[in-house]
C-alpha cells in the first residue's frame, strides 16, 4: 500500500466515523427523551456532518476518479464503508445512546488534538476547527456520564449496563493496524501509545468519578469497521441513508 | 440587451445582473468593508458578517474581488447560504464574478466578534460570548453568563446547545425568560 493509499483510507475512517454516527444521532430527531438534549443531538450530528465533508472533499480529490464527498457517501456499500463499529451500534436507551458518545468522543478529541499538528497543511486545518467542536461534545457526553452514573439507582444501573455493553467496541478506537502506524510515522496520524494512554486515562477519571466500573484492558473485542467488516446495523443504517440517492440517482434538486 | 418587457424570468434573475449605472471601479477597499457589514448573518440577523469576524480578507483592484469567509462551525447549515447573500450584496454594487473562498484556518473564534457586535447580540436578547475562547479549560466550571434582558447574573444552563450550533440555552433564574448564550470557542 502506498503512502497516498494509506492517507485515503485514513480519511474514510475519519469521515464514515462521523458520517455514521451523524446518522444514528439523527434518529433521534422527534424522539429524544426531552427536548434539549434533541437539540443537542442534533447539533452535534450537524458538526459531525460538516466535518466528514471536510474529510469527504479531501479524500475524493486524492482517490481522483470522478466521486465527491455525496457519491462517497451515498454510493458506497457497507463493505466499503471504514466507520468504527462502535459508531454504527443502535441508541438503545439514552445511557447507551451517551456511553457511545463518551466512548467516542474521548477517541475523537485525543486524536484530532494529534492532528492539529498533523504535516499535511490540509488535515491540520480541518482538525483545528473540528477539535473545538469535539472538546464541546466531549464536554457534555462526560457530564450525562457522571450525572447518570453518580444518579439514582435507576440512571447507574442503566449507564453501567451500557459501559459493559459497548466496551467489546472500544478496542478498536484505541488498536493501531497497519494504516495507524504508517499515518503517525509519516507525521499525521496520533502516537498509538500516546493515544491509548490518553484514552484510558479520560475515560477511567470520568468513570471515578461516575462511581462505574469499566472493563478489564484485555478484554476480548470486536475489530474490523476500519477494514470494512461491519456489525449487521451498519446494512440498516445505509439502507435509510441511502435510498433516497439511489432511487433517483442524477436528482439535482430534491 | 433589455428591448423586450421584462418576463418573470428575468425579476428571478435580476439580482445576478449588474446594474447598469453601477461604477464599481470607484469603490475603495473600505467602500467594500462597508457594503458587508450591511450583510446580516441569516441565523442571528441583528449582526453583521463582519461584526461577527467570520469575514477574514478581502483583495480588490478595481475589478476582480475576492473576499476570504471562514464558517463558524464546520457543519453550520448557513455557510452556503452566507456565502451567497455576500456574493449577491458584491453584484448590486456591480462588482462582476465576486469570488468567495472558504477558509478553514485559522479557526474561527467568539474573540472576534467585535465590540459593536457583542452589544448588538445582547440588545437582540442573545447573551455574548464570556471571556475567551483561549483560557476555556476543558472540563472546567463555567463562566457566570448575564441575562441580556434583566442584566441578573442569577442564571442557569438547560442544555449545551441551543436553537443552533453557535448558541447554548440558559433561562434567568429572577426575570425567569429563556435566552441563548452565544458559545465561547
Amino acid at each position: 500500500m502506498t503512502q497516498q493509499e494509506a492517507l485515503q483510507e485514513y480519511l474514510l475512517r475519519m469521515a464514515d466515523s462521523g458520517m455514521i454516527l451523524a446518522q444514528r444521532l439523527s434518529e433521534l430527531v422527534g424522539k429524544a427523551p426531552a427536548l434539549e438534549e434533541e437539540l443537542a443531538s442534533s447539533n452535534v450530528a450537524l458538526d459531525l456532518i460538516g466535518q466528514a465533508r471536510n474529510w469527504y472533499e479531501y479524500a475524493a480529490e486524492l482517490i481522483d476518479d470522478g466521486r465527491d464527498a455525496d457519491k462517497l457517501v451515498f454510493l458506497r456499500d457497507a463493505h466499503d464503508y471504514r466507520n468504527l463499529l462502535m459508531v454504527e451500534q443502535p441508541n438503545d436507551d439514552y445511557a447507551v445512546t451517551m456511553a457511545r458518545q463518551f466512548f467516542f468522543d474521548v477517541w475523537h478529541y485525543f486524536t484530532l488534538k494529534a492532528l492539529v499538528n498533523a504535516k499535511d497543511e490540509r488535515i491540520a486545518n480541518i482538525a483545528a476547527k473540528a477539535v473545538k467542536e469535539a472538546t464541546y461534545h466531549l464536554r457534555r457526553s462526560s457530564e450525562w456520564v457522571k450525572r447518570m452514573g453518580d444518579g439514582t439507582e435507576e440512571s447507574h444501573r442503566r449507564i453501567q449496563d451500557a459501559f459493559n455493553l459497548l466496551w467489546r467496541f472500544t478496542g478498536e478506537l484505541i488498536t493501531p493496524d497497519d494504516i495507524d502506524h504508517a499515518m503517525f510515522e509519516a507525521g499525521i496520524g496520533p502516537d498509538p501509545q500516546q493515544l491509548k494512554q490518553d484514552w484510558f486515562g479520560m475515560v477511567r477519571e470520568v468513570a471515578a468519578q461516575a462511581t462505574l466500573a469499566v472493563g478489564e484492558e484485555d478484554a476480548w473485542m470486536y475489530m474490523g469497521g476500519k477494514t470494512g467488516e461491519h456489525t449487521e446495523h451498519l446494512g440498516h443504517i445505509l439502507a435509510v441513508m441511502q435510498f433516497l440517492p439511489r432511487a433517483y440517482p442524477d436528482a439535482t434538486t430534491w | 440587451m433589455n428591448e423586450h418587457e421584462p418576463s418573470s424570468v428575468d425579476v428571478l434573475i435580476a439580482s445576478d445582473r449588474v446594474p447598469a449605472n453601477a461604477r464599481p471601479e470607484l469603490l475603495t477597499e473600505d467602500a467594500i468593508w462597508a457594503l458587508l457589514d450591511n450583510v446580516l448573518d441569516p441565523e442571528v440577523p441583528a449582526v453583521s458578517v463582519v461584526e461577527l469576524g467570520i469575514v477574514r480578507d478581502l483583495s480588490w483592484d478595481g475589478t476582480h474581488l475576492t473576499v476570504d469567509v471562514t464558517p463558524t462551525y464546520s457543519g453550520c447549515p448557513a455557510t452556503e447560504l452566507i456565502e451567497e447573500l455576500i456574493a449577491e450584496a458584491m453584484r448590486a454594487a456591480g462588482i462582476r464574478d465576486p469570488q468567495i473562498n472558504r477558509v478553514l484556518t485559522p479557526a474561527w473564534t467568539t474573540d472576534w466578534i467585535t465590540e459593536e457586535g457583542r452589544e448588538k447580540l445582547r440588545a437582540f436578547g442573545i447573551a455574548p460570548p464570556q471571556g475567551s475562547a483561549s483560557k476555556m479549560s476543558l472540563l472546567g466550571a463555567d463562566d457566570v453568563i448575564a441575562c441580556p434582558l434583566c442584566g441578573s447574573e442569577h442564571t442557569e444552563r438547560l442544555s449545551e446547545f441551543g436553537s443552533t450550533a453557535c448558541k447554548a440555552l440558559y433561562r434567568c433564574l429572577d426575570c425567569r425568560e429563556p435566552f441563548d448564550y452565544f458559545k465561547c470557542i
